[in-house]
């Protein structure tokens, strides 16, 4: 065992990747020799050189396009999008080409493409490297959507979406890249679509992602004082999401909170409130909550994203709501 | 290549006849959707593809069939493809702007103008990886030019020495828009030193100076030199789609245009510098397009997927 951070686990994760198969490379801004930026892929260069770790210049289409062809004839593209804000400058070859490709030539390509990206929610940075766009990628079919909560899911999620024959988006929320945990030695995959019980719990279920497992968790201890037992659900694979684990804890404890990063209107806590709705509607005591940021941009400086985002207080009171 | 100009005047006459009976088909109703054709331009296909082997890949955009069948894909399931019929070389589901079989090595068409090019550097990306001298071709319209794809590719493709054959066919408009409308500079060509690399302008209606043109820039890309960029300035005799009523243009221009068909100037030079009999030329025309109407027939008698498979392949295992 060996306490990693999130950082290291996905660093690992690739070099383990790129050892096990030839096939795999990494193609992205500041990538090579300065090791990412955000250090995320440290020593990788060095180790597997030029061929197969290439800073490309900033151009974000070209950057996911150049991983979408070298997919189609033979290789695994590991790219990297500096912030989930710059998706858009890249969504055609994200959702017109790399999503529907096998499916348009109805099977005749396969494409192994993981597009690894952060979200720099708490952070502060302000409007075009704050958002949450899980929810607009996770719309379009043919695309997995990845967003790992630890450092142990991050490593073991990365192994699986790599060898994955189909496009993933991998997000990483930049603020958890320091978070350590112990992570085993030995080889371990986390299937993609799998959601984790990150903790048990009788009265509510909280399905939180991203950055929100670790502050539902915080107001799990915090309810248990209370007498309070949530079940914290993280998904971890947004899409395909894994409904029936979801609906299952429901069925046990018959009420639901959703708490995400991604905005109210439209968003990732809509889209599972809506199928705890038509799944398990008459297993429900009280309507399904969502805490989530309200439906607005955000500004610069760290107070706004703290004052948008929940937080382990704000799902404690929303707890409470669903107990009275 | 080959050295055989029947040969050439085959293929040119192959993707002729497919042109001019899909219009037929389409005026009689029997063919579903848009109809892009790519009459008039066949020399652009033919003459580029000629250079190309089976482990070379093309990336095409949606007005593809030409490059298609002078890319050697099976008339029949690609005719069949074109109707969105379950024999077509993608069951059905790509229809009329995509099919793609990676065996002779046609990665696909596309619906979104530009859309192709990044992925075609993607593909020389791995040819170079390979190292076995494959080159990856991308057919794009002068339309396609002023997308943001195309500088982008442009750019990284140059950087990075990419086996990458870039072919701009310039047919003068990009739907109902004039191209001196959307640029000043008429050459797109030119654009290609701005990035570091060759661009050449070449009479996109002559299947030999194409290529020739493009055997300069496939022998560039097989030897590492990089990727090249040729304009072929062509025109496209139909409208955008079939049954544009083309009133952006004259009917004067359209005439001159046709007086410079890339297939009937073959026919001449076979005729009158090789010596070949017209009643041979006849046999072949005939041939082709008796191959063509088949592939029709095949195309209008094959069924439709079943509605069900729409659920099928969103993942691949
Ligand atoms: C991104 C995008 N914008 C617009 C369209 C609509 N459209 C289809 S073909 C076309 C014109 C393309 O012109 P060009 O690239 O010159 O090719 P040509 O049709 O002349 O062969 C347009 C605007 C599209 N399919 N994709």
């Amino acid at each position: 065992m060996a306490n990693k951070t999130f950082c290291w686990a996905i660093i690992d994760a690739m070099r383990e990747e790129m050892e096990r198969d030839d096939s795999v490379i990494l193609i992205g801004e500041d990538v090579a020799a300065a090791g990412g930026s955000f250090g995320a892929t440290r020593g990788l260069f060095d180790k597997f050189g030029p061929a197969r770790v290439r800073d490309t210049p900033i151009s974000e289409e070209i950057i996911v396009g150049l991983g979408v062809g070298a997919a189609m004839t033979g290789r695994r593209p590991i790219v990297e999008i500096m912030f989930i804000d710059f998706l858009g400058l890249c969504l055609d070859q994200i959702a017109n080409q790399a999503a529907k490709t096998h499916y348009i030539y109805d099977g005749l390509f396969k494409m192994p493409l993981v597009i690894r990206t952060s979200t720099a929610v708490e952070m502060g940075i302000g409007p075009h490297h704050s958002q949450s766009w899980e929810a607009i990628v996770s719309h379009i079919p043919g695309l997995k959507v990845v967003m790992p909560s630890t450092p142990r899911d991050a490593k073991g999620l990365l192994k699986a979406a790599i060898r994955d024959n189909n496009p993933v988006v991998f997000i990483e929320h930049i603020a958890l890249h320091r978070v350590k945990e112990e992570i085993e030695d030995d080889e371990f995959l986390i299937p993609l679509g799998k959601a984790d019980v990150k903790r048990e719990g009788r009265d509510v279920t909280v399905v939180a992602t991203g950055l929100m497992v670790a502050r539902a968790l915080a107001a799990a201890e915090v309810l248990s004082k209370e007498g309070v037992e949530i079940e914290v659900i993280d998904p971890r694979t947004i899409s395909p999401l894994d409904i029936d684990t979801i609906v299952e804890s429901v069925r046990k404890t018959n009420r639901a909170l959703v708490v995400t990063s991604s905005l109210k209107q439209f968003g990732l806590g809509s889209e599972v409130s809506a199928e705890i709705t038509e799944r398990a509607f008459f297993d429900l005591d009280q309507p399904v909550k969502r805490l989530s940021p309200p439906f607005t941009p955000v500004p610069f400086g760290r107070q706004f994203d703290e004052y948008l985002n929940p937080n382990a207080d704000s799902i404690v009171s929303a707890v409470r709501e669903l107990m009275a | 290549m080959t050295q055989d100009p029947l040969e050439i005047y085959r293929r040119l006459l192959l993707i002729r006849e497919c042109e001019a009976q899909l219009n037929d088909a389409f005026a009689k109703n029997r063919f579903p959707g848009y109809l892009h054709s790519y009459l008039g331009q066949e020399a652009c296909a033919v003459g580029v593809c000629d250079g190309l082997t089976d482990s070379d890949v093309i990336v095409s955009n949606h007005r593809g069939r030409g490059h298609y069948l002078a890319k050697g894909m099976a008339v029949k399931p690609m005719m069949a493809e074109m109707f969105g019929k379950a024999s077509g070389v993608c069951g059905g589901r790509g229809g009329e702007m995509h099919a793609a079989d990676p065996s002779i090595g046609v990665l696909g068409g596309n619906g979104i103008v530009g859309g192709g090019l990044p992925i075609a550097a993607g593909a020389a990306l791995s040819a170079q990886m390979d190292g076995r001298g494959a080159v990856a071709v991308a057919f794009f319209g002068e339309g396609a030019s002023n997308n943001g794809s195309f500088g982008e590719t442009m750019n990284v493709a140059a950087a990075w020495k990419l086996p990458l054959f870039l072919v701009c066919e310039n047919n003068l408009y990009a739907e109902m828009t004039p191209f001196d409308q959307t640029v000043a500079q008429p050459d797109i060509a030119l654009r290609a030193a701005g990035y570091g690399m060759p661009g050449e302008v070449v009479d996109g209606n002559d299947v030999f100076a194409v290529r020739e043109a493009a055997a300069r820039a496939i022998a560039r890309a097989r030897s590492g030199e990089g990727p090249t960029l040729l304009e072929l300035k062509t025109y496209r005799w139909g409208g955008h789609f079939e049954g544009d009523p083309r009133k952006y243009r004259t009917r004067e221009e359209e005439d001159e245009w046709k007086a410079r068909c890339p297939v009937a100037r073959v026919r001449k030079i076979l005729i009158d510098e090789r010596g070949i009999e017209a009643a041979q030329l006849t046999a072949l025309e005939t041939q082709v397009a008796s191959e063509i109407a088949e592939a029709i027939v095949f195309a209008i008698d094959s069924p439709l997927p079943e509605p069900e498979t729409a659920l099928s392949k969103v993942y691949a295992a």
